[in-house]
């Protein structure tokens, strides 16, 4: 365990004093110091951005330690949630980014949970990486002693469905270690199955323990700063919108205001704004007409009794068939979905929806309950808030690309973004709930010089950092790259970077215009171009930032990272990949890619 | 010397200290062209681009749209071609055609001073346009800006073989009036920067390091047509053709077009005719000519500094006495010319060569295609087998010029092919039509001009028709702003844009361009247009003389008082005005 200026509430001093003290104590001794610190008359207010939190209030018989491997906080956030609600009852809980994990400390836990979410196509999210790869090693310890549960976090719209979760899970069942719980793949829809889990876990670890019942949760499975959340969403009014792109662009993109009046809701630079879409109305009649179904039969969903057309409307998704799902509707027909499955399903799934399955599948034999049982819930989709909450905190900004492209004969269009392009018009409402971020934040001192590297949409949260640091009126310096296909056509938020440079509250922007010339030109080429001040930068300590793309732009810009650092900071390819995952570690390196 | 004169003191101008501070033109253009987050230059560099051939300006059309998408305007750059006499090589043309259509908005325009204007180009691809042009020695140095203009050339297709001699000092002129600064080479052709600092003198010594104090227009007229409106220029030469040999010019000085709306001390004025000078001396008399300009023009004050005012300041009789100081002997006495018209003659003309020479139509010399008028592509076609040259002519037309006998039949049947006009089933009135570029992309625009005068004429052929004046020749220009570049205050019927859809309306210039028009109605929509038109056209049917034309009419029926000159121009206007 090792503090830092960063991540604790302490001064470098009262670090230092820590770090010395806090290796030395035994466990009895952090258990005893763990309860006078938290006895009543003492405060101490729970850090919320604490990477490590202690928790336990009394002397206990055992103790968890709780691994979060996160990329947009939510298994963060569970992570923190079990870790409060086990603390209570008397289990001593370490709850921690695997980043900060030293994995030759694995041999001294008792018991280990895992909350792991999976991240693009079956990756580990950034903060797992190095556990990950450690734990896959050779170099990887024999378990025995260990007792561990896994809960996995995933889309399974997906081909790699919960993939990092079950890696765990596998490995550490190799390593000789035993399974308190089994692994549970949680969907999109995560909070019930997760409570679930959470449940089951606690009532086995306190067995352990002798006590009989868990105490009353004091939080919820899933805590949020503001009365509206997933489930509770704020109907947002749309005060403002526009198609920032040029007639004549390959692409458009939404600005979007939406009004916050009266909500309470607050949010930081960094953080995403989650909207409940509707499903396009025209794919709800036609895929109800496909089935042979009335669209004002009633069905029940989640306990709710309303018409099937409102429920393929605004409650069940319709536009993915995903593996799960597809197993799940295979017993409702004669159809040979059987030869579907063994085969390339990722390539049949591509730019397929329902109907086309439906059209193709059928006939089935089924009700339309049954039908909307096998549905999962509509997914949230997270949009990076583009706008700076201290500037405007009546509204949340956001900017959004309208995914449209054509497969199988059809149009096709994203829920989300063609509900905003398409369907929403200024003074309609739309449900949103703010989803916190905590791996994508300013830094603290305002003085820190930034990069901010985003491609398309991925400039949305820049705007909103600018924006909150031209309000803070801050010295620290910022630097944008930034990069999209025509000048004339797709510079998003031009005047607006213009008048920020002019300003000074941006620093330096370099832009990056693919097909403007012959050869296309990206962002990573302005960064290698200009690599020497980005090193000079990075040795003034300044943070980096990338949003965008993970497969067209983040992936490219790591690369070009590590050769910066190669070529700028003379060392050896393997010491720059070294150098960049510390900075990963020490939050100096952070990413909001999709 | 009579009398003591000089050039007005004060304060100077703004262009006048950009011009000081910008090392021979050259400016922070460099680094501007260069700067990647907007299309935009600043103010000092977009003056001084002028006498580089280039004007910043942006799609007005679409200034809303963009600010609304937090855009900046579109900025794009226009460049206008030096083109002395309007003539181009068939694989000049074929480079701006394709440059048009890759870099710049897809269309061709022919200025009403015989150079190309290609628009929308981003100023990151200015260079790349620079380059191309160099590549078919084409340049746009001193196209714009406080220095001599394209030189015009009237285009004469009958006596080929006077027009080529003609042609001859109009480049000449042009080629001796460009600036001497190395700024363009460096800039755009990656030319070596001279090293030490030479004298003024050797890098400007016919302009010095402040240029002139305005633009300056130089035009050469072959009487009897003057297509090149000779009395609109700074400096308007007519060529004096005795026993079919050209012997030397007739000297007009001070005409010009510009004024301001509400300023009645700005005004235009047509070039008065001082006398004769030899051939063989011409160059040298426009150079002594530009630099009394130069030296007595207004600094203080660019609404002042045209060298119209100039003449009229220091007064002509004065100004003759410099000249002949500065040449060493006297201008002779005027000789005779007579000019006809000023119109184009459309279709095959046979040159005293034995070669042909085929004008086309080109309604306010926009060169594009349109569905079923694909007039762009079929220049292009005839220009990949042409061997002769392309002449633009001041009325924006084109001549497909010096086609040999063995040639006609290929390019006539390339005209066929695509369909181009002579423009003779056109009424008359629309083939003396001029409009300048005004929106979108003039930054000086007030009301529509090219886009808007084609419908308008539309509109007005009904009443010509109904008249039965079909082949009646009418001179009709608009201008977008008072600047003036379709010459309209020379128009029989002139149009000067005032706002959006309103303009000032101007009678009674003479057929042939030796008298300015008169305001008649100020500031009129065009269904007042369209009234006033009908009750004036129809009264000029049934009460005209034996070949008398619509500007001399409606002057001898008092619908105007005639405009002596250009002091007089906002004076004695209709009591209605």
């Amino acid at each position: 365990m090792v503090l830092l200026v960063e991540n604790s509430p302490f001064t470098a001093q009262q670090v230092q004093l820590l770090n010395e003290l806090l290796p030395n104590l035994t466990d009895t001794q952090k258990i005893w110091l763990n309860g006078y610190l938290s006895a009543p008359g003492a405060t101490i207010a729970q850090a919320t951005q604490a990477v490590e939190a202690i928790q336990a209030a009394v002397p206990t018989t055992i103790s968890a330690t709780i691994l979060y491997a996160s990329q947009t906080g939510n298994s963060q956030k569970l992570a923190e949630s079990f870790g409060a609600e086990l603390s209570q009852n008397q289990v001593d809980v370490t709850v921690a980014s695997m980043t900060d994990f030293k994995p030759k400390d694995l041999k001294k836990l008792e018991h280990l949970i895992i909350v792991a979410s999976t991240h693009g196509e079956g990756e580990a999210p950034d903060n797992a990486i190095a556990f990950y790869d450690f734990l896959h090693s050779k170099r990887a310890p024999k378990l025995d002693q260990l007792k561990y549960a896994v809960l996995a976090l995933g889309d399974s719209s997906y081909e790699f469905f919960c993939k990092t979760g079950a890696d765990f899970d596998k490995r550490l069942k190799e390593l000789g270690a035993t399974q308190i719980v089994p692994r549970v793949d949680c969907d999109v829809d995560y909070d019930d199955d997760a409570a679930k889990w959470f449940t089951n876990l606690q009532q086995e670890l306190l067995k352990s323990t002798g006590t009989a019942q868990p105490a009353q949760p004091t939080a919820a499975v899933t805590t949020s700063t503001s009365k509206y959340d997933k489930k509770h969403p704020f109907q947002a009014e749309i005060l403002e919108k526009i198609n920032l792109n040029m007639d004549g662009s390959n692409k458009e993109t939404y600005h979007i205001e939406l009004s916050l009046e009266d909500s309470g809701i607050t949010f930081e630079p960094g953080d995403s704004l989650g909207i409940i879409p509707n499903n396009d109305p025209a794919l709800v009649a036609q895929l109800i007409e496909a089935l042979g179904f009335a669209a004002d039969e009633t069905v029940t969903v989640a306990d709710e009794t309303v018409t099937l057309e409102q429920a393929l409307t605004s409650r069940l998704e319709i536009t993915v068939v995903s593996k799960p799902l597809v197993q799940k509707l295979a017993p409702f027909t004669e159809a040979d979905v059987a030869a579907l499955l063994v085969g390339d399903f990722q390539a049949y799934s591509y730019g397929r929806d329902l109907i086309d399955f439906v059209t193709e599948y059928g006939p089935f034999n089924w009700t339309a309950q049954q039908f909307v049982e096998q549905l999962r819930a509509i997914p949230h989709r997270l949009y990076s808030i583009a706008s700076s909450y201290n500037a405007n905190p009546d509204e949340v900004h956001l900017t959004i690309g309208k995914v449209a492209y054509e497969a199988h004969g059809r149009a096709r269009t994203g829920v989300a973004s063609g509900q905003v392009a398409d369907r929403l018009e200024i003074g309609d409402t739309v449900s949103v709930f703010v989803k916190e971020n905590p791996n994508f934040k300013l830094p603290e001192n305002p003085e820190t010089p930034i990069i901010m590297i985003g491609a398309g949409t991925g400039v949305a949260p820049f705007r909103s950092f600018v924006e909150e640091r031209a309000e803070q009126g801050t010295e620290g310096k910022s630097w944008l790259f930034f990069g999209e296909q025509h000048f004339m056509l797709d510079f998003l938020y031009q005047v607006e970077w213009l008048n920020y440079l002019k300003d000074g509250a941006l620093t330096r922007m370099d832009v990056a215009f693919s097909r403007d010339q012959a050869q296309k030109v990206y962002v990573q080429h302005r960064l290698q171009e200009k690599g020497a001040e980005v090193y000079e930068w990075l040795q003034q300590g300044a943070v980096i930032y990338v949003c965008g793309d993970e497969k067209a732009m983040a992936k490219d810009v790591h690369e070009t990272l590590i050769q910066i650092i190669e070529q700028h900071g003379n060392v050896s390819r393997e010491e720059a990949e070294e150098t960049l995952k510390q900075y990963q570690q020490q939050k100096r390196y952070q990413r909001d890619v999709y | 010397m009579t009398k003591e004169v000089e050039a007005p003191k004060g304060k100077l101008s703004a262009n006048e200290i950009f011009k000081d501070k910008s090392n021979f033109l050259r400016g922070t253009i460099e680094q501007s062209f260069k700067e990647p987050l907007s299309g935009k230059i600043p103010e000092m560099d977009t003056q001084l681009i002028k006498f580089h051939g280039s004007y910043m300006q942006d799609n007005r059309d679409e200034r809303l749209i963009r600010q609304k998408k937090k855009l900046e305007p579109s900025y794009q750059f226009m460049v206008r071609v030096r083109t002395p006499g309007g003539t181009a090589t068939p694989e000049q043309w074929l480079m701006m055609d394709e440059a048009a259509n890759t870099i710049g908005n897809g269309t061709l325009k022919v200025t009403t001073r015989q150079a190309f204007q290609i628009h929308g180009i981003v100023k990151w691809d200015v260079k790349t346009f620079m380059q191309k042009m160099n590549s078919v020695l084409l340049d746009s140095l001193a196209a714009c800006g406080d220095v001599n203009r394209n030189v015009m050339n009237g285009v004469n297709p009958y006596q080929s073989d006077v027009h080529a001699e003609i042609y001859d000092y109009a480049s000449k002129i042009s080629e001796h009036l460009l600036p001497r600064t190395q700024a363009y080479h460096e800039i755009w052709l990656d030319g070596e920067k001279v090293a030490g600092t030479p004298q003024v003198e050797e890098i400007e010594p016919i302009y010095g390091e402040h240029y002139l104090p305005r633009k300056f227009k130089i035009g050469l007229a072959v009487p009897p047509s003057n297509d090149v409106d000779v009395y609109s220029q700074d400096i308007g030469l007519i060529a004096i053709i005795e026993n079919g040999e050209l012997t030397g010019f007739n000297i007009a000085v001070g005409g010009g077009m510009g004024m301001t709306h509400g300023e009645p001390e700005t005004y235009p004025q047509l070039a008065r005719t001082i006398g004769y000078v030899a051939k063989e001396n011409i160059v040298d008399a426009c150079e002594k000519i530009l630099t009394i300009q130069r030296d007595y023009g207004n600094r203080t004050n660019r609404k002042n500094a045209r060298f119209k005012y100039t003449i009229d300041r220091v007064g002509i009789e004065w100004f003759k006495e410099e000249l002949n100081r500065r040449l060493g002997y006297d201008v002779q006495p005027t000789r005779e010319a007579k000019f006809e018209k000023r119109g184009d003659d459309y279709g095959w003309v046979k040159g005293t060569d034995g070669n042909w020479h085929f004008t086309l139509f080109i309604e306010n010399g926009r060169i594009k295609d349109v569905d079923g008028y694909p007039l762009m592509t079929g220049i292009r076609e005839i220009a990949k087998v042409h061997t002769g040259e392309f002449r633009m002519t001041p009325n924006q037309n084109l001549m497909i010029a010096n086609v040999t006998p063995h040639k006609k039949r290929t390019i006539q049947k390339l005209i066929e092919q695509y369909n181009l006009t002579d423009g003779k089933h056109y009424s008359a009135l629309r083939r003396n039509s001029i409009a300048c570029v005004s929106l979108p992309t003039c930054g000086l625009a007030m009301a529509e001009a090219e886009r808007y005068l084609p419908g308008l004429i539309t509109k007005i052929d009904a009443i010509i028709d109904e008249a039965g004046l079909h082949e009646e020749e009418i001179v009709i220009r608009m201008s977008g702003c008072p600047n003036g570049c379709s010459r309209a205050a020379m128009a029989e019927i002139g149009f000067i844009g005032k706002g959006p859809g309103r303009y000032n309306m101007y009678l009674g210039a003479s057929f042939i361009g030796d008298r300015l028009s008169k305001m008649y109605l100020e500031n009129i929509d065009e269904e007042r247009i369209l009234a006033e038109l009908t009750t004036l056209i129809n009264r000029y049917a049934k009460e005209r003389e034996e070949g008398e034309h619509f500007g001399d009419f409606v002057v001898r029926i008092g619908i105007v008082e005639p405009t002596t000159d250009g002091t007089n121009f906002h004076a004695n206007t209709p009591a209605h005005v």
